[in-house]
């Protein structure tokens, strides 16, 4: 019997550390709820001061500090907050009669089709791009990647959103939309070519940093005794390559490209607003001048929580494609070592 | 017992090792010519920056070197003085951020394990939101103010250079001269001063080059989505989103501007990694 219990808590290691890590997330989400309703404080004046701005006299003023519960304590305002946002009802816009959740419904969906269809090519890219670097380290390929991933890293995304648009559709050639026409009401799928730009922006602004993280990674790995002894069994430098660095040197980048995908998430925004794309980030840009906050927080909360989602994720993922620490886990539960793997943070 | 560099000497053999590299001396030279172009550029500019010279959009002439702008005013004009803010801004939320973290970082490697993982627990909790997205929730609270942006740019730099800083502040806490420091009894502040900070330098230089490019892009973005400087302001971000809509007619209002960003910050990013290719060289000498 006790043997048993014991095998299913070997076999059971990687559950409960994966168990544990979304345990640990949860007062996180919970601290990142209490900072962004703060913002609402830091306001001058009160929300109802916003909502009116000029048209605000004393009996409206106090009719809608009502509606939106402003007399309440602070505690009692954060917790029916906080309790709405969980169920992703962040209540009404300041300006119109719609609620934030519909504005947003869409909006969210276009935003990660974008990421989406960033992220799906610009993660191959960079581990073939880095991969082939370390095989051809100092050669031709390796010394032109560096230089071209390094300058790329160095811009920022505004700046390859506008290049982008003066080289493919304005001014060099007119190939591609500069801006998104896609109607509302539907979702970007409808109309591809407003997806090529954006797309191509987000993933020249990714793939620097995930390539050379894997370059440096793969070079490590192929500089290891196991890849010597590999070699000297006589394996094809194919095999060896594909078959034996690869995967081990994989590991240690999935946290980076965690950190990237949550990196899209706020890059996205301004990446949106120079095309006119229909997603969160148009909005958020929108709603910030109009000083829309309950817009503004919602998706400033969303983004956060998705950056707590994929870095749990990414933990178990680098459990999960490193052997040593997998069965390191079956021992016992000790987290230190993935942490401190844990870099590369733009 | 671990032979010690002198920190002094190290250091000027670790700027000798990064100029010695080509990359270097082209970004050294880049970032040199911007600055240059940046603060002296007003001097050299034949309008001021909020005067009408020609009809919108007018295309490059005798007496206008880059054409109008969508306003009407001298493109080239606008552009040597449109350097300063950002620059200037950049470098105020660089050296706010970098140093915050850089207090940070030592602190917690210091301090003792419950107080190092409370803070460092904290600081995970702020590296959630992406820098511009904390940005902007700050720019809706309060409203557009340059200062603001400039100290908000800093704050979201601070927790990220935090735990660079305490993760090699960690590493020299562990080497045998900072135990004898503590074994003999001297004041946590004074080796925080004499023996942390100057054996965490390259990755503080590193951090502060990387945080440069990375304000640059902040700073600029926010003026160019229109919620940092305001018109008529002459600024390379807001200069680009005003002359975005007519990009295909007198492209220059958008073309000078976006490369002296783009240069500046390439520049800045040359030197930043040849540095740390050196400082990595002269650690894996130390340890053979």
């Amino acid at each position: 019997m006790m043997s048993k219990i014991r095998d299913f808590f070997n076999q059971g290691g990687l559950l409960l550390f994966a168990l544990g890590r979304i345990l640990a997330g949860i007062p996180i989400i919970i601290a990142l709820t209490v900072l962004v309703f703060m913002a609402t404080q830091a306001l001058p004046g009160d929300a109802a001061v916003s909502y009116l701005a000029n048209t605000a006299t004393p009996e409206r003023l106090a009719a809608i500090r009502e509606q939106l519960n402003l007399d309440d304590p602070l505690w009692v305002q954060y917790f029916s907050w906080a309790s709405d946002a969980l169920r992703l009802d962040f209540g009404m816009t300041l300006t119109g009669e719609t609620s934030v959740s519909a504005i947003l419904g869409e909006r969210i969906q276009n935003t990660l089709i974008l990421m989406a269809s960033s992220g799906i090519i610009a993660i191959p890219l960079s581990i073939v791009i880095g991969t082939y670097a370390a095989v051809r380290r100092g050669k031709i390929f390796d010394n032109v990647s560096s230089l071209v991933t390094l300058v790329l890293a160095s811009l920022p995304e505004f700046v390859v959103a506008i290049f982008v648009v003066f080289l493919l559709a304005t001014n060099i050639f007119q190939i591609f939309p500069a801006i998104s026409f896609v109607e509302p009401g539907t979702l970007a799928w409808a109309d591809p070519m407003s997806l090529v730009l954006p797309s191509l922006t987000l993933i020249l602004a990714v793939t620097p940093y995930v390539s050379r993280i894997m370059r440096g990674s793969m070079i490590e790995v192929m500089e290891s005794e196991y890849i010597q002894m590999a070699r000297l069994k006589g394996l094809s430098e194919r095999t060896v390559i594909l078959r034996h660095a690869l995967p081990n040197a994989i590991a240690p980048t999935i946290q980076v490209i965690a950190l990237q995908l949550a990196w899209l998430a706020g890059g996205v925004v301004v990446v949106e607003a120079v095309f006119a794309y229909p997603g969160i980030g148009t909005v958020m840009i929108d709603s910030v001048k109009a000083r829309d906050l309950p817009i503004v927080q919602a998706i400033t909360l969303m983004i956060a929580a998705l950056y707590v989602v994929l870095n749990i994720l990414a933990d178990i993922g680098t459990i999960l494609s490193t052997p040593r620490l997998r069965t390191k886990h079956a021992r016992k539960n000790d987290t230190s070592d993935v942490f401190a793997a844990m870099d590369g943070d733009q | 017992m671990e032979k010690k560099m002198k920190p002094k000497s190290q250091f000027r053999t670790l700027v000798a090792l990064t100029f010695k590299q080509g990359y270097a001396r082209l970004g050294g030279a880049i970032v040199l010519g911007i600055l240059f172009l940046a603060i002296f550029g007003p001097f050299f500019a034949p309008y001021t920056f909020d005067e009408f010279v020609d009809v919108p959009n007018a295309p490059r002439s005798d007496t206008l070197m880059l054409g109008a702008d969508y306003f009407g005013r001298d493109v080239y004009s606008r552009f040597l003085s449109g350097g300063r803010s950002i620059i200037g801004l950049s470098f105020i939320s660089t050296v706010l951020g970098v140093g915050l973290g850089l207090l940070i970082g030592l602190f917690a490697a210091s301090a003792k394990k419950r107080t190092d993982g409370l803070i460092m627990r904290a600081n995970d909790i702020l590296l959630a939101f992406p820098q511009i997205v904390f940005v902007l929730l700050v720019v809706s609270g309060f409203g557009t103010s340059v200062f603001l942006i400039a100290v908000t740019v800093g704050f979201t730099h601070a927790p990220r250079t935090a735990r660079i800083i305490r993760a090699a502040a960690a590493e020299v806490m562990e080497r045998d001269f900072i135990k004898a420091a503590i074994a003999v009894g001297e004041k946590r502040q004074r080796i925080i001063i004499s023996e942390l900070l100057p054996n965490v330098t390259s990755p503080l230089l590193v951090e502060f080059g990387l945080r440069m490019t990375y304000s640059i892009g902040l700073v600029a973005a926010v003026s160019f989505l229109g919620l940092g400087l305001q018109p008529p302001a002459a600024d390379w971000g807001l200069m680009i989103n005003e002359n975005r809509g007519s990009l295909t007619v007198q492209p220059w209002g958008v073309l000078a501007p976006i490369a002296a960003i783009a240069l500046f910050t390439i520049g800045v990013n040359f030197i930043t990694d040849s540095f740390a290719k050196a400082a990595i060289g002269i650690d894996r000498k130390g340890k053979e």
